[in-house]
């Protein structure tokens, strides 16, 4: 039955993993775009700058955190919630080591997209409720854009499923360790590919930052929040794309193991391993944000619906007569 | 009275306030909202009978899909914010009451004359199995729905798509 220390720190390691991964992927991404742009960063506050977050969720929560006068005052202040109570949902089953996992769920992968589906709910109440066109226009945007890229990511994960002969998340890195080879390389690399577009939409990242579009949109559903609520969306935003890059890792790379290290040891490296993995992708998703520039809507939705579903339907036909044929 | 009793008694009061929540408020957007949360606990309730699946549908399908449709189109067609003294329909309020209170009704009866007699407790359905069983015992109906939703599908397509002979390729 259930156990209340269990859950406890079940829960405790999920808040460690989730905010150090945010902080970590918040560095990476400000770090990242000093040294691309030839621009010198944050270099004040420790050793060149490297705790900043730090100084940042500070200021934060010195901010005033303003409601405007006619905005709907209770969905306004819960809508940050959503959003956070999805991306903590979605840690509790990504596996950081065979043992060392918030609960290895039967019906992982399946749970792991009906919870992201939320986050969708707080920003577009968030963009509603804050009683301003380009918040709306922002919320809008980001629901039609997280609709249409919900489907490529589900059906590339879909693949995955077909080939591991399971849903649970520890079940499909053994499916791997067994193969010898992680999914990426023997026959998911198309789907590897589809998920990691889909996911920077859905974490809404440039070039998919159509709906918070800065230079147009003031900055979209996110104009009317400040201080803790804005530090809320922040931070999930970058909890998001670590724990989407956790699970492209876990699903794609082979997650906590790497091939030629002993099995048995698994539980020493296996965070190692998993972080290592979830950065390197987290710096491609740097790399592409400081390199392209912002899609339109209609190429932005286009490419969701004419490309991404039909090559993921596409691999699944291919995956599922590879499984029928070996 | 286990703990697990009690917890469901108070998901089942929640319930109970969420979903009357939804039809006295006369916000339509609150109303959404106050949906989530009763669809949100009636997959808490679901989760407390051990039946993840549905519990899981419920979030994705309901929560995830419709609900968000849902706000998705009353946003992009008309949401003031405040008080929206139309959505009461004094008229009907009679009618509406007569209608859900037969359908409870109905279905109180229909649930307790099927299970009551057999009612026992297991340890949850199992995924794996309810897969089995729909794609070998019910695989039948189970095409027919599938069939159904494609129909709808493509007739909501033609639907949406019909002034299209009279827009200009190009413009789209």
């Amino acid at each position: 039955m259930i156990d209340g220390s269990q859950v406890l720190v079940t829960a405790g390691i999920i808040l460690a993993f989730a905010l150090n991964g945010a902080v970590i992927f918040t560095i990476l991404d400000v770090k990242g775009a000093s040294w691309m742009q030839r621009r010198p960063g944050p270099l004040h506050v420790g050793l060149r700058g490297f705790i900043f977050p730090l100084a940042e969720i500070i200021k934060f929560f010195q901010k005033e955190d303003i409601t405007p006068t006619n905005v709907d005052s209770a969905v306004f202040k819960w809508a940050p919630a959503y959003v956070l109570a999805s991306v903590f949902g979605l840690f509790v089953v990504v596996p950081i080591s065979p043992t060392l996992v918030g609960s290895d769920l039967d019906l992982g992968v399946f749970y792991l997209l009906a919870i992201s589906s939320l986050s969708t709910l707080g920003v577009l109440t968030a963009g509603w409720s804050s009683a301003n066109k380009y918040s709306l226009m922002g919320g809008i945007r980001a629901a039609g854009q997280l609709i249409a890229y919900e489907l490529p990511l589900i059906l590339a994960v879909v693949g995955v499923v077909i080939q591991a002969e399971t849903m649970s998340l520890v079940g499909i890195v053994e499916k791997q360790i067994e193969f010898g080879l992680p999914f990426v390389l023997s026959g998911q690399g198309l789907a590897f590919l589809i998920f990691m577009v889909a996911a920077t939409a859905e974490m809404m990242r440039v070039p998919f930052d159509m709906p918070i579009g800065e230079s147009e949109l003031v900055s979209g559903f996110l104009t009317e929040y400040s201080g803790v609520r804005f530090l809320i969306f922040y931070i999930a935003e970058y909890m998001n794309m670590f724990v989407l890059c956790a699970v492209a890792s876990t699903l794609f790379l082979g997650g906590y193991h790497v091939p030629l290290l002993p099995t048995e040891w698994v539980n020493f490296y296996g965070p190692v391993v998993l972080l290592t993995k979830t950065v390197l992708l987290g710096f491609i998703l740097v790399l592409v944000r400081w390199s392209f520039p912002r899609f339109r809507e209609d190429q932005l939705q286009n490419l969701a619906w004419k490309v991404l579903i039909p090559l993921s339907l596409l691999n699944i036909l291919i995956t599922s007569i590879m499984k029928v044929v070996f | 009275m286990e703990a697990l009793d009690i917890i469901s008694y108070f998901l089942l009061l929640g319930l109970l306030l969420a979903a009357v929540k939804v039809v006295t408020t006369s916000n339509v957007i609150h109303a959404a909202i106050s949906l989530v949360f009763t669809l949100a606990l009636t997959a808490g309730t679901f989760l407390l009978l051990s039946a993840e699946f549905v519990a899981l549908v419920i979030v994705l399908v309901y929560i995830g899909a419709v609900i968000v449709l849902f706000l998705f189109g009353i946003m992009i067609t008309r949401a003031p914010l405040g008080q929206n003294a139309e959505l009461d329909n004094e008229k009907n309020k009679g009618l509406a009451l007569g209608v859900s209170l037969s359908i409870f009704g109905i279905f109180s009866y229909v649930m307790l004359n099927t299970f009551d007699s057999q009612i026992n407790t297991t340890s949850g359905t199992s995924t794996e199995l309810l897969g089995e069983i729909l794609l070998s015992r019910f695989v039948f109906p189970f095409e027919v729905v599938s069939f159904v939703l494609l129909a709808a599908l493509i007739g909501g397509i033609t639907l949406a798509r019909q002034d299209n002979a009279l827009m200009d390729e190009n413009q789209i």
